[in-house]
């Protein structure tokens, strides 16, 4: 039977993962001392049916972690074991564990199984420890099992079997008929049924079994064939197997009519099925899946709806149009824009996600972390349910984590230090999201002992960010933290300090379009706030012209428009230009030269250049001419041809051509390589201040 | 054919169940937990087999099948437990409650189309 199952494989490791997340806060509320039955039996519920399945997808280090780890919770439901912390911990790290090797398997790479293994070990070791429970006696039926294969040597010609339903029998569901039908099918039979047991009509119950049946079934059959079909209902019936062996061998078998019981011969049955693994075909990535109410569904099928009738009330009209349905026309396309948009705005919401997602995991981070450190932590999730893409979400994961870690580590302080400064002894770090104009607002903030003003500026003189005579606002002092290189921290804490700066965070968020900013007050706490777009699929693009090309720039990137000045134009070297805008000198990006469109402009006076954010610095891009700005979705390169330095995306304009996106820190790279390539670079075009 | 009702809280076992049974040309009806099961049974008719998983949350698959045997059209209707291999305790249990027999888990297609063959008259 071909059937191909690896198509169920994406739902089941979403749903793995979702099994995972409620494993963990159920592990989490356990903590805190709220021991519910509901609660274990949740967690149970997950581990037990993520061994389940992925039996079924033969994904074997998962089945026999989960196996251990769904025997610990069986105890603890059972109210055999008691949840203690460090039991707690171990579960909540095996948690991690299986999100480990889900993700590998996920991505069709082999599994790091040493973290498993070792873990395995642990959640062995509590197992074995201090179990209240009898050990499972599963070694005695396995030797029992070699017994009697090793007396099966001589073939049977076939069995006698002598069946004895008790009267409850067909109660469960269980039809005489059909395990007769049934063994009918291993071999002949020869049936003999009894009723002499039938009571009288008038004290029959006719949903008892009265009857029984003596069978002969010829044929070599084995034993465990036979007790597989009557494996239901043995404890509903009288069973006797004896095996008749031919005549010649008689005098051989000293226990020729050995009668056997109806066994438990389960554990066989196991071992053929565990053999039997799933096919492990050529492996392909599940796609990933994403869950939309149908109510989102609803809406947009009713919006195709009236785009439908927009659209043939357009066609009806043009028909036969002349001049006088002019403005049945108009209304016709202004309906149909708007029916566009409607359909653009609700097919965006399916990609939508309350940000509850992203935030479900911290409750975790802060357990481990305010153990790990010692301090009092109580965590707030504000705004769990305001709405952001998916794409967006997954990519502030990491981000989020790296302030939350932040604001743990080096924000709060620990209990007594909080006392002498007259605090709680108990800090708070908040999370809390809200949408603000076309933009989705995280703050992460703390009410910990903020940012040091003076260690900040010296930590970043010291490392020559700044020099001593610059004269900084605060809010510029604190962006200094985000700043490659910078770490206040004097030593690298395991926590936040990870190799990877705050500059990685804000290259992060940047990349996605958005920002980052801090505010402080030193004693009081901070707030760290992202800023991204809601959406990553459709961009507020600004059009301009190269050559004879059009390309797109995001418009939020830029900062102005202008024409050059000659007076203003400074050179340093022979090809690397710079112009004076107001204090800063701008390097200028000769966008002609990166596109080889073989015309290069000698005179820039009066050339246009649009100057745009690139992370602190300023960028001035020379164009050939500016265009409008219109809304463009965003198509992947990547996906339909194949990335390029300096380019993020493309879109296809109204007219049907195909436009290119521009990515500024690649178009930045590689006009820095094309004047490496002419001349060694000066250090002083990459820095902003060169007064 | 015949209409079997698959009860499993993971989607993706009911999926792999009905994908099953459907390209044996069954009808099979879905649901999440025993509490929908239990109405689903007593709205829908004709159900020739149920195969319910154990560990569900609102009503546990043992539940269900007591229930199940309480309603005249359930009382002799195949009802197989999904469950995984060893657990003699819930097998004995959902014996006790009423349950037909089992499908040991990990799910194998086969295997479940050979014993749906085999309580389907």
């Amino acid at each position: 039977m071909a059937i191909d199952l690896e198509q169920f494989k994406g739902i089941f490791f979403e749903e793995s993962f979702e099994g995972l997340d409620a494993m963990e806060s159920g592990l989490l509320e356990m903590n805190e001392g709220g021991t519910d039955l509901e609660t274990v039996n949740t967690i149970f519920r997950a581990a037990h049916s993520i061994k389940g399945g992925s039996g079924t997808f033969g994904l074997g280090p998962i089945t026999s972690f989960t196996h251990i780890m769904e025997g610990l919770l069986d105890e603890m439901r059972e109210g055999k074991r008691e949840a203690t912390p460090e039991i707690i911990n171990v579960l909540l790290e095996s948690v991690d564990v299986l999100r480990e090797l889900m993700t590998a398997f996920q991505n069709n790479e082999a599994p790091d199984v040493s973290h498993m293994e070792d873990l395995q070990k642990q959640l062995a070791a509590i197992r074995d420890s201090a179990a209240v429970s009898s050990a499972e006696p599963a070694q005695d039926s396995d030797s029992q099992d070699a017994d009697e294969s090793d007396e099966k040597e001589t073939t049977v010609e076939g069995w006698n079997i002598s069946f004895h339903p008790h009267e409850g029998l067909l109660k469960t569901g269980n039809d005489p008929a059909l395990i007769l039908r049934e063994l009918g099918e291993l071999g002949e039979i020869t049936v003999e049924a009894d009723d002499s047991h039938l009571p009288p009509l008038a004290d029959m119950d006719p949903e008892a079994c009265y009857l029984s049946w003596e069978i002969y079934l010829k044929g070599a059959i084995e034993q465990e064939q036979i007790t597989e079909i009557f494996e239901w209902v043995e404890d509903d019936c009288d069973l006797e197997l004896t095996p008749v062996y031919p005549a010649r061998n008689k005098d051989d078998r000293r226990d020729e009519d050995r009668r056997v019981a109806t066994s438990d011969d389960r554990r066989q049955e196991n071992r053929r099925q565990e053999a039997r693994r799933p096919n492990d075909k050529a492996p392909s990535k599940p796609a990933t899946t994403i869950r939309v109410g149908t109510d989102r569904i609803d809406a947009i099928i009713d919006m195709v709806g009236e785009l439908v009738i927009t659209q043939s009330m357009l066609s009806q009209l043009g028909e036969d149009f002349d001049m006088s349905k002019l403005e049945r026309l108009r209304d016709g396309l202004e309906e149909l824009e708007r029916n566009s948009r409607d359909l653009q705005e609700n097919i965006m919401r399916i990609r939508m996600q309350p940000i509850s997602f992203a935030f479900n995991r911290f409750p975790r981070v802060v357990h481990d972390l305010s153990q790990k450190l010692g301090k009092k932590i109580r965590l707030e999730l504000v705004g769990e349910e305001t709405e952001m893409d998916k794409t967006v979400m997954e990519k502030i994961n990491d981000p989020l984590v790296h302030l939350v870690r932040n604001c743990l580590d080096h924000g709060l302080e620990l209990p007594e230090d909080r006392i002498a400064a007259g605090k709680d002894d108990e800090g708070y770090v908040r999370l809390k999201a809200f949408h603000q104009g076309g933009n989705i607002v995280v703050e992460v903030s703390d009410d910990g002992r903020g940012l040091s003003r003076e260690r900040i500026l010296n930590k970043a003189i010291e490392k020559g960010l700044v020099k001593e005579t610059d004269v900084l606002t605060d809010e510029a002092v604190f962006m200094l933290l985000f700043e490659a290189g910078f770490s206040t921290a004097e030593q690298l804490s395991d926590i936040s300090g990870r190799g990877v700066g705050l500059d990685v965070v804000r290259r992060n968020i940047e990349s996605l379009g958005g920002g980052v900013e801090v505010q402080s007050r030193f004693g009081e706490g901070s707030t760290f706030t992202i800023r991204l777009p809601l959406t990553l699929a459709v961009l507020d693009g600004q059009l301009f012209r190269i050559g004879g090309d059009t390309y797109v720039l995001p418009l939020a990137s830029i900062v102005e428009s202008l024409q050059i000045n000659r007076d203003l134009l400074g050179g340093v070297g022979n090809d690397a230009e710079v112009y004076r805008l107001r204090e800063e000198y701008i390097p200028i990006v000769r966008l002609s030269d990166i596109f080889s469109t073989g015309e290069h402009i000698d005179n820039l006076e009066n050339a246009l250049l649009v100057v745009v954010e690139w992370g602190e610095k300023h960028i001035g891009l020379l164009v050939d001419e500016l265009l409008g700005q219109q809304q463009v979705v965003i198509k992947s390169l990547e996906t339909n041809y194949e990335r390029v330095k300096g380019i993020s995306g493309a879109t296809i304009l109204g007219d049907g051509t195909v436009s290119l996106i521009l990515d500024i820190s690649g178009l930045v790279e590689i006009s820095y390589s094309i004047r490496d390539a002419m001349k060694p670079r000066l250090a002083a075009v990459n820095g902003k201040s060169m007064a | 054919m015949s209409k079997v009702m698959i009860v499993d809280d993971m989607a993706s076992m009911r999926k792999m169940v009905t994908f099953t049974l459907e390209s044996e040309g069954h009808e099979v009806i879905e649901a999440d937990d025993g509490d929908v099961a239990l109405d689903l049974a007593k709205k829908e008719n004709g159900i020739n087999l149920v195969i319910t998983d154990v560990n569900m949350p609102n009503m546990d698959g043992i539940t269900l099948t007591g229930e199940l045997r309480k309603l005249p059209a359930f009382k002799f209707t195949p009802i197989l437990l999904l469950t995984t291999e060893g657990a003699k305790e819930k097998k004995m249990q959902g014996k006790a409650a009423g349950a037909t027999g089992w499908l040991v888990k990990p799910f194998d297609p086969d295997k479940l189309l050979a014993t749906a063959k085999k309580v389907l008259r």
